[in-house]
């Protein structure tokens, strides 16, 4: 029996595990109890089963529990049983713990814990074994179960309701250090659920329906409580976890703390300071606060105990730790700005996608964050019920006892006090607190801003003379002049470059590389979504401040006494006045950080810790509270230390001493100059950088004539801009919102670092194949100090050249040359397979310039085979597919031929993110085909439609690229060809966003349902999901494989793109090979590597790199860069200017007619590729792929590596193997269980309508419905579109009328002619994809409540809809509309971010939107009416203006649109609005997209001038094309 | 980059020369320059390509193919685009010593690899260079450099020929004390005398550069011939160390019938012998005027022989070439970016096309026999026609076609068909190893020949080649020579 989780072995590392799960809870607003809140808690749960997971056995689940008030009527009774006798209600505090099985283990244990009990001044009563059943459990949560029982303590004298609870806490936190966390014999089952005189939790490794009857006690008719908390969990892995189902001793949560590393380090640092008049004595007994062995949402829960049992209420608290969004936020009041301003001098926000439900046996809530990136719906019903779960539905409630339905709102909290017997609303909570101390009066009088300082004196003057001596000691290139800094001063934003990054890693490389390369961004996928920092600007938080932190438990007013700064970023003239500053309180400290370039190598490390030293004295002796890092006075004599070295090593050396929150960290340096070096210092935990070489730089280029039209303040303004958004983009990459929480969260891997220099400088950092040491960290310093203080030269020098962008003779080595380039074009247009070898060569034998992990790697020789035993090449093709490059950023030749010539050799292409002309779908005359097998499902959802699925024999889910993993894409509306708009189903001329995620998955239960929706789409097409190379991304294809995805790609990071950030290409991500075994490893580990299949691309370029990524796991293989090559690609890296000269990435129809590429060329390189393969293969002695995958045995180290770096590197985890049994399969074996033949579709819809199907028949029905019942009439849809075309059927030739809670994704992308009524309520997700069908959603018969104030459908409703109709009657939540095309919907009220991204079709909102309404929306129109006059302050109006209906052919429309809605849902609001047409026909503002209109009257003038259709279109979209007042969306 | 769309927007354009008829009257350089606004346009077609081949220089099917000293050529292209000369200027001189040499002698690989040239005209990259440096020179910005500290260490160069200027000037730049012995009466080797003026002025431009060294410390010693009036001994001796440049000046003979006869000579006696009567303003030794000349071999040389000709006053001229005519396009066995083996008209041929009506060249032809007239010099001598075909071995070997004899006459014949090795004289006397080639031994980028702190550089140690080749070389050896006297080095 295996009792313990594995632990970190191989690249797999428990910290990265992800869980996300639904939520819910029923709480009688009286404080009733009741056995029946119990019941229906459990009903609920069952009814989220869908939102749980199962792993390789389908009866272990991976979580469920409850969370009930003390249940002392049957407690009394049970104790009895027990031999013991309990006191009074609320006398005694009660608790499940997990013990071992051993009895005698067991009694030790429990003795101890007695001990603990009675030294806290407290009554041991007795243990009560807790009845279990564990007949159906699976394996794997047998293998793993605890003894469970429940402690009875008794309240010891004196103690209050509060200090009881503090004890239990306290006594908890005890056991923890003296059991759990000690050697005794099962010790590690130790595990207390909760230990309140309040609440009880019941929880365990189980599926939701296992709970009822598992825990024999929840069917005791005695069981009563007045609320009710349940989770359902679905865990990125199938290993025991018992103590990580949910509830937590406070709160359910779903979603995940993406700031995680850095709150914990900040609550540690805190601890030292924590003084509490309440804990008095006992305050180091709970120490540590967090602890470490718990997931986010258990470290969370011991944070927000603590702040509660510290004397804040439970709300106060919550609002500390999920602060809504508050320094953009247009319209707060300003007290309760104040209350977040002043205690974010506290504590840094826990940052990332949560729904929490929240309790204290007395009150219950519920929050969402910032974003709203999880659904919670909920009903108050008529007989004092509050339902409120993560869908609608869940329990069923006749329309007559609604009193009303809600959803949870971004940032917004809901309170159910069953003391006060009422619900208490988000206004009036916060209300209350924000007026409980003065806090505008102590921000006021304390918080100082920044541009309030007076001026200091005048910032040094550039020194010219010497600046080219620093900028090359600080390693400038001229290329980082003319490609990164002039790009950020002049246009305020950071660079775009594009294609892929095949420059060598910063460990391989032969030059001296700064620091900051050995570091790649983390970034979000899947568990929880990237943010979209532009859009959705108004969730970001910038700021940040400076000094001390005060005592977390006792505030003070002076604990705001800051400086506050807007950005992270400093200028010269900012940075100077910050210096010297007069404040009182505030005291600044400066610390040089050079050293003696005499003392060498040694020196750094000396240096490092003097600063250490005399960081300590400041603090202690000085009372300084902000240092000041400084790195002037660079000379021949004096070099610097690598600014992110002294930060990140000073931050966790003040942290190991407790220091930390007594200062701020301020750099000022030379060094940093791009938007990664100032993502890494302040996720290390620096507050602010003054990048002073960089201004300087500015100041140079203008001089000199390379920077022109601007001067230098405005210059270096728009480099503080572009550099303090692109950290914000990269934050937000990994959904963060807040510089504040990005400080110190250290979101970063290290690639080429020693543990040792990790483990002291970068703690905690995972960092998984060694690297450089110390040592070589100063070489590279003192290598680039030489060559700036060269001893004898007499050149006027200039810069180096650079050549990590673009390739250089001298500069950073490349996997594509020109010489390299050379040879395989001419190999692939000759056929020439010996020509193909010298191309092969010079990758594969990267000699004296190393590029990648790989070429380190050897094969093991083994007992060869003839090369004609080996598999065919045909048949080793057919698992090789081209990448994910959309028509649109290469041409329609380039996507055609890759489509050829992978449907010639039965490998297959990937459409990319722009959907496909349905004129390729047809057979060409001579047998080829331009039909893409692979159809890419992205985050902007262009052209897919249900017709598009059905034509796919693989949908690829795209969660990241390796290029900008956690980023969208915007296509210019100067490259928005007609062609290409039409492919996309959008306006020629309009720029297009892809959003950073798809607003359908924000979490792995999400992404479960996304690929369920797409199987409904087409059952027969594999679905396949992309996922870019970082730590971690093991455990998230575990989970992937768990949602039942078929395929699994793994990219390297340094894939290509048409456009991205130049920091994105280079710094986020990493490459393939750790990914890959990664992956391979983690499935492994949780017997799912039988049922998905693996994919990895990244730089694949010959026979050697797909033998190494089978070798580690890899059973299929894409390829991008190198077809492209090979169809004339010369890497020019300027896709994103439409310039191609070689017509690959271009859609300039005259550049497009230089195209020469053929399918030939492809052809011969996939073939020349599974030629060397099979010779590699048959040297190996491997007949076959599927006997080479993950055979890391075959593989090894390179020996005698004699590179002055890469000889510290360490591949024992890349090639390490689980060890598993036999049986556990390792290459794909089984196929998925989609469970499709459960659906609505499969059991009942599919056969009535038939006759539609075959015949075209008319047909109508009337069926039941429920939240279970998930992406009902996509399967139906599909066979629509199979058998009838795009064209679809007649309108309403299925007519289907539903009754009930509809599930997610109701009505998927169904085709025209299928009309849904659904009379009830729909959960999210409804109308995703419509493809030309009717949805008409309206409260059911019965209902009192009024619709238009109701939730009726959930968020994200007609998510990349391309077009059809909706009528909805009553409120959709958030998000309404993302990413329109083409649909036509009229809605009673939306939530926030409605219309967002949407490119066509109109909308007519009927009532009031939520906030940030038509954001990134490039077209469509929208309609909103506008009774009160509020409606201008909730629109982003980045990209559209507000107008009136002027036109009376439009306002007939919007009438036309209104009445079909009347006829359709009789709502009473479209009565109201038609008898009042003349009075409010005048509140409809028009919401129009400034691009949309422009291209509009372009067409409408080419009308004019006699042209029409295909040619109107194209003069429109030249003379839009030219018109130079063009405004984009950023 | 400035303009992304300049290449599409610019067509190619290069200066104009002198009028072929009006240039051959004298000697002076035939080339106009090219308005600033028309030159910033030129610049503004490189595409900045993030692979540029231009900028490469390695050897693809056994020719350059993009620039063997690594010009960064996108980056200056771009600053001329914005009007930065000066930058332009000091990103050129950071990778060549002496663009202005390179701007008008070399054949310009760069431009046939240039990715623009792949379906348009290549940028003009070797006029745009040219134009840089003229400027650099005409504005004043060209100045000596010294440099700061002097190491101490005496260094001797063999040779003033392109190698030995650019090892010169870099190791001078590292500090040391460089000697360079040339044999002729004046310096600059090939780019002295084998190059004529009109094509690289000796005054205005090779001189212009010496004199510039010399300021900037390096000693020219000429009239020095090492085994003659220089003891070989001396650099071994006197000197911490020592770059050979001597070049590969031993061409290749025709031992035909007649081969001896007056009014046969080799191109370079004939080149250097015209160049120095130029220079010193008296008759030329070896006078094509009024006579029939023939010169033997296709290649830059023979073209220098032409145009010197021209300019003597020939009454005919005919060139002779053993290879087949190229073709006017790529042939499909010659794809970019290698060196496009295409017909082209060089100023020579030009000039005889403009005076006689043609292009002088006759392809797959070879001299079979000289022919003595009645005063016992040359008068005329027989061409006969091959063809190529594969021996036993597969080798193509030229076959003479039987019944193409042809008579024509020739009062002067040069033979430019290339240049064997180095000189073996010297090389024997300081007893250096040399390869099967006759080359001296030492290996590419490390220079270091078999005696200790002798180092070669240049055609002596890869064979005849180009200017630019020389150039890269000498930078090399300097830079090979500067590790081996210091222990380490900063030149590239």
């Amino acid at each position: 029996m295996k009792s313990q989780r594995p632990s970190q072995q191989g690249l797999y590392d428990p910290w990265f595990e992800h869980d996300s799960c639904g939520v819910g809870f029923v709480v009688d607003i009286q404080g009733r109890k009741s056995n029946r809140i119990l019941h229906q808690a459990i009903e609920i749960l069952k009814n989220l089963d869908h939102r749980g997971a199962a792993g390789s056995e389908t009866n272990t689940g991976d979580g469920a529990g409850i969370l009930i008030q003390m249940p002392h009527g049957f407690f009394k009774d049970a104790a009895k049983k027990a031999r013991f006798s309990l006191p009074e209600a609320g006398e005694y505090g009660a608790g499940a713990i997990f013990l071992p099985k051993d009895r005698i283990r067991r009694r030790r244990i429990e003795e101890r814990f007695e001990k603990i009990v009675q030294s806290e001044g407290q009554t041991f009563l007795g243990w009560r074994t807790v009845p279990t059943d564990n007949s159906m459990l699976g394996d794997t949560a047998k293998g793993s179960e605890p003894f469970i029982r429940q402690a009875f303590i008794g309240r010891g004298p004196g103690l209050d309701d509060a200090a009881f609870e503090r004890k239990l806490y306290v006594i908890r936190k005890r056991s923890y250090t003296e059991i759990r966390a000690t050697t005794l014999d099962g010790a590690e089952y130790w595990y207390v659920c909760s230990l309140s005189h309040k609440t009880l939790v019941y929880k365990g490794m189980l599926l939701t329906t296992q709970l009822e009857q598992y825990f024999t006690d929840l069917g005791h008719p005695a069981m009563e409580t007045a609320l009710a908390l349940v989770h359902s969990r679905f865990s990125t892995n199938t290993f025991p976890s018992w103590d990580r189902a949910h509830p937590y001793r406070y709160i359910a949560h779903n979603g995940e703390i993406n700031t995680l590393r850095g709150n914990i380090n900040w609550m540690h640092a805190r601890e030292a300071r924590f003084e509490s008049e309440l804990f008095g004595e006992d305050t180091p007994k709970v120490l540590p606060i967090v602890n470490p062995n718990g997931s986010d949402s258990a470290m969370f829960d011991n944070t927000l105990e603590l702040l509660v049992l510290a004397g804040r209420p439970l709300a106060h608290a919550m609002m500390m730790m999920i602060p809504e969004p508050w320094s953009n936020h247009e319209s707060m009041d300003e007290d309760r700005r104040a209350f977040y301003q002043y205690h974010s001098c506290l504590m840094e926000p826990w940052d990332g996608p949560a729904s929490i439900a929240f309790t204290d046996g007395v009150q219950i809530g519920a929050i969402l964050d910032r974003n709203g990136l999880r659904p919670s719906r909920y009903y108050v019903t008529k007989d004092g019920r509050v339902i409120m779960a993560s869908e609608a539905g869940v329990l069923d409630v006749p329309p007559e006892d609604v009193l009303a339905k809600g959803r949870l709102q971004p940032g917004r909290m809901f309170l159910v006090d069953t003391k006060q017997g009422r619900i208490i609303d988000d206004e009036e909570i916060k209300r209350a607190i924000v007026g409980e101390r003065p806090y505008r009066q102590w921000i006021a009088e304390h918080l100082v801003r920044l541009e309030d300082l007076p001026d200091g004196p005048e910032a040094p003057p550039p020194d010219h003379e010497t600046l080219l001596q620093r900028q090359v000691a600080f390693g400038y290139t001229f290329e980082d002049e003319r490609m990164l800094i002039a790009p950020m001063a002049r246009d305020g934003v950071e660079a775009v470059g594009s294609m892929g990054n095949d420059a060598a890693l910063a460990v391989l490389s032969n030059k001296p590389r700064l620091l900051y390369d050995y570091f790649k961004q983390l970034f979000a996928q899947v568990t929880n979504p990237p943010i979209d920092c532009i859009r959705e600007e108004i969730v970001i938080g910038a700021e940040t401040r400076l000094g001390s932190e005060g005592n977390l438990l006792h505030p003070t007013p002076s604990a705001c006494r800051r400086v506050e700064l807007k950005w992270p970023i400093l200028t010269n003239e900012e940075f100077a006045k910050l210096r010297r500053q007069h404040l009182p309180g505030l005291k600044v400290g400066v610390l040089p950080i050079l050293f003696r370039v005499t003392r060498g190598e040694k020196g750094l490390a000396k240096s490092l810790e003097e600063l250490s030293a005399m960081a300590r004295r400041m603090i202690e002796e000085d009372e300084v509270n902000v240092i000041i890092l400084s790195d002037r006075g660079v000379n021949a004599d004096f070099a610097a230390v690598p600014a992110l070295l002294a930060i990140a090593g000073l931050h966790h050396y003040l942290i190991r001493e407790g220091l930390r929150t007594r200062v701020s960290l301020v750099l000022e340096t030379g060094e940093a100059r791009e938007v990664h070096h100032f993502a890494l210092l302040i996720g290390y935990g620096c507050s602010a950088i003054n990048p002073y070489v960089a201004f300087e730089t500015i100041d140079d280029m203008i001089r000199e004539g390379m920077l022109t039209g601007i001067e230098h303040k405005a210059a270096c303004k728009n480099f503080v801009k572009a550099g303090a958004k692109g950290v914000i983009k990269v934050m937000s990459k990994m959904g963060v919102s807040a510089i504040q929480s990005y400080r110190g969260a250290q979101l970063f891997e290290a690639l080429g670092l020693r543990q040792d220099v990790i483990d002291h400088y970068f703690t905690w950092t995972p960092s998984r194949v060694g690297g450089i040491g110390l040592d070589v960290i100063a070489q590279e310093v003192l290598t680039r100090h030489r060559a700036a203080f060269p001893p004898r030269a007499s050149d006027r020098r200039i810069l180096p050249t650079g050549g990590l962008y673009q390739w250089r003779n001298d500069g950073e080595a490349h996997l594509f040359t020109p010489e390299s380039i050379h040879r395989l074009q001419k190999a692939v247009r000759t056929g020439s397979y010996p020509a193909f070898k010298e191309y092969a060569k010079l990758i594969n034998d990267q000699g004296r310039n190393l590029c990648t992990l790989r070429s380190l790697l050897e094969f093991k020789a083994g007992a060869p085979i003839p090369l004609e035993e080996v598999e065919p090449a045909e048949k080793i093709m057919k698992r090789f597919k081209t990448g994910a490059m959309s028509y649109g950023s290469i041409s329609k030749e380039a996507h055609e031929t890759l489509a050829i010539a992978m449907n010639r050799i039965g490998g297959k292409s990937n459409t990319g993110e722009g959907g496909e002309d349905p004129d390729r779908y047809v057979p060409l005359p001579n047998g080829d085909s331009k039909n893409s097998a692979i159809k890419q499902v992205a985050s902007g959802r262009f052209g897919v439609t249900s017709e598009y699925l059905v034509n796919a024999r693989e949908l690829q889910i795209k969660m990241a690229q390796g290029a900008k993993p956690g980023e969208g894409g915007q296509l210019p509306g100067t490259k928005v060809y007609p062609w290409v708009a039409k492919t996309r189903l959008t306006t020629a001329g309009v720029g297009l966003i892809s959003p950073p995620p798809h607003h359908d998955i924000y979490s792995i239960e999400d992404l479960a349902e996304l690929i369920h929706d797409l199987k409904n789409g087409n059952r027969h097409a594999r679905v396949s999901v992309k996922l870019v190379a970082e730590v971690g991304v093991g455990t998230i294809a575990a989970g992937v494989a768990k949602a039942h995805a078929d395929v699994v790609l793994i990219s390297g990071y340094d894939g290509g793109t048409g456009a991205s950030p130049q920091t994105s290409i280079a710094h986020a991500g990493l490459p393939w090979e750790l990914g890959l075994a990664e992956t391979h490893q983690t499935l492994v580990l949780n017997n799912l590597r039988s049922r998905i299949a693996v994919e990895t691309d990244g730089q694949l370029k010959t026979g050697r790199d797909v033998a190494i990524a089978a070798l580690l796991g890899a059973e299929e293989f894409g390829f991008a860069t190198a077809p492209l090559v090979a169809t004339g690609c010369i890497m020019m890296r300027v896709c994103h200017l439409n310039t191609c000269p070689a017509g690959v990435a271009t859609q300039d129809p005259a550049l497009r007619a230089k195209y020469a590429g053929k399918p030939e060329h492809v052809i011969h390189f996939m073939r020349f590729i599974a030629e060397e393969l099979r010779e590699i293969m048959a040297s190996l002695g491997f007949r076959t792929i599927e006997e080479m995958v993950g055979r890391v045995d075959r593989l090894e180290p390179k020996k005698a590596i004699e590179h002055w770096k890469a000889k510290g590197l360490d591949f024992s985890n890349i090639l390490y193997q689980p060890d598993m049994g036999p049986e556990v399969g390792r290459f794909c074996s089984m196929a998925q269980d989609h469970g499709l033949d459960k659906s609505l579709d499969l059991t009942t819809l599919l056969d009535v309508c038939r006759p539609a199907i075959e015949e075209g028949k008319r047909v109508d029905a009337h069926l039941p419905i429920r939240n279970v019942h998930r992406v009902v009439g996509t399967i139906t849809g599909g066979e629509v579109t199979k058998k009838w075309g795009r064209k679809g059927l007649p309108e309403d030739t299925i007519s289907i009328h539903f009754r009930g809670s509809a599930g997610q994704s109701f009505g998927a992308f169904m085709p025209k002619g299928m009309t849904f009524r659904l009379e009830g309520d729909a959960n999210d997700y409804v109308g995703k994809g419509l493809s030309g069908g009717k949805i008409i959603v309206f409260p059911p018969e019965g209902s009192t409540f009024r619709p238009e104030e109701n939730i009726i459908v959930g968020n994200v409703a007609l998510y990349g809809a391309t077009s059809g109709e909706a009528y909805i009657r009553g409120m959709a939540g958030e998000r309404f509309c993302v990413r329109n095309s083409g649909v036509y919907a009229v809605v009673e009220s939306v939530g926030d971010h409605g219309c967002e991204y949407m490119t066509g079709g109109r909308v007519v909102v009927l009532g009031p939107t939520g906030r940030n309404f038509a954001a990134g929306m490039s077209g469509g129109v929208a309609y909103v009416l506008d009774e009160n006059g509020v409606f201008p302050s909730r629109v982003n109006k980045q990209m559209v203006a507000l107008e009136k209906i002027e036109d009376p052919e439009e306002l007939n429309e919007v009438r036309g649109l209104v009445e079909r809605h009347f006829k359709y849902t009789q709502s009473s609001r479209a009565r109201q609005v038609l008898d009042q047409w003349g009075e409010l026909a005048p509140k409809f503002v028009r919401v129009m997209p400034k691009d949309y209109q422009r291209m509009l009257s372009c067409i409408r003038r080419a009308h004019d001038q006699g042209l029409t259709g295909d040619e109107a279109v194209m003069a429109a979209f030249q003379e839009n094309a030219r018109d130079l007042a063009r405004v984009g969306g950023n | 980059m400035g303009k992304p769309t300049g290449f599409i927007e610019y067509l190619r354009e290069l200066p104009t020369d002198r009028a072929p008829l009006e240039r051959v009257r004298d000697w002076k350089e035939f080339h106009h320059h090219l308005e600033e606004k028309t030159l910033r346009q030129q610049g503004a077609r490189c595409m900045d390509c993030g692979v540029p081949f231009c900028h490469t220089g390695r050897l693809i099917s056994g020719m350059a193919s993009g620039c063997p000293i690594n010009n960064l050529i996108p980056e200056w292209n771009d600053l001329i685009y914005r009007g930065l000369w000066k930058e332009a200027l000091e990103r050129l001189h950071r990778t060549n010593n002496f663009p202005e040499f390179t701007g008008r002698v070399c054949p310009a690989p760069c431009e046939g690899s240039c990715v623009l040239g792949i379906n348009a005209p290549p940028v003009t990259i070797k006029n745009i260079e040219c134009s840089i440096v003229d400027r650099g020179w005409d504005e004043g910005w060209v100045i000596p450099q010294a440099p700061a500290n002097r190491t101490g260490k005496k260094v001797a160069v063999i040779g003033s020929g392109p190698a030995g200027l650019s090892a010169a000037a870099q190791l001078n730049k590292a500090g040391h004390l460089v000697t360079v012995f040339e044999r002729a009466d004046r310096p600059g080797g090939l780019l002295m005398y084998g190059i004529p003026n009109m094509k690289l002025d000796k005054q205005e431009v090779v001189m212009r550069r010496v004199r510039l060294m010399e300021q900037e410390g390096v000693k020219f010693i000429c009239n020095a011939h090492v085994g003659e009036n220089v003891e070989p001994q001396i650099f071994l001796k006197e000197f911490h160390a020592t770059v050979i440049c001597t070049g590969a000046t031993q061409p290749r003979d025709l031992p035909i019938e007649g081969r001896s006869l007056a009014g046969v000579h080799f191109a370079m006696e004939y080149l250097t012998a015209n160049t120095k009567a130029v220079l010193d303003g008296h008759a030329a030794p070896i006078d094509a005027a009024g006579k029939d000349v023939v010169v033997i071999g296709g290649g830059d040389t023979g073209t220098d022989c032409v145009g010197t000709a021209m300019r003597q006053g020939c009454r005919s001229l005919m060139q002779i070439e053993i290879l087949p005519k190229p073709p006017p396009d790529r042939d499909a066995s010659n794809p970019w970016p290698e060196w496009p083996k295409i017909y082209r008209l060089d100023y020579g041929q030009e000039e005889a096309a403009a005076r006689f009506g043609a292009d002088p060249r006759v392809y797959q032809t070879t001299v079979k026999r000289f022919v003595a007239g009645r005063t016992g010099g040359l008068n005329e001598l027989v061409t006969v026609e091959i063809r190529w075909e594969k021996n036993e071995k597969g080798q193509f070997v030229p076959k003479e076609q039987p019944g193409t004899e042809k008579t024509v006459p020739a009062q002067l014949a040069l033979l430019a068909m290339g240049f064997l090795g180095p000189e073996q004289a010297l090389l024997k006397e300081l007893n250096i190893a040399c390869d099967a080639r006759s080359n001296i031994q030492a290996e590419h980028e490390k220079y270091t020949t078999s005696i200790p702190g002798v180092f070669a550089a240049g055609d002596c140690r890869r064979g005849q080649s180009l200017v630019v080749w020389a150039i890269n070389e000498g930078r090399g050896a300097a830079r090979e020579c500067d590790r081996y006297l210091m222990g380490n080095t900063d030149l590239p």
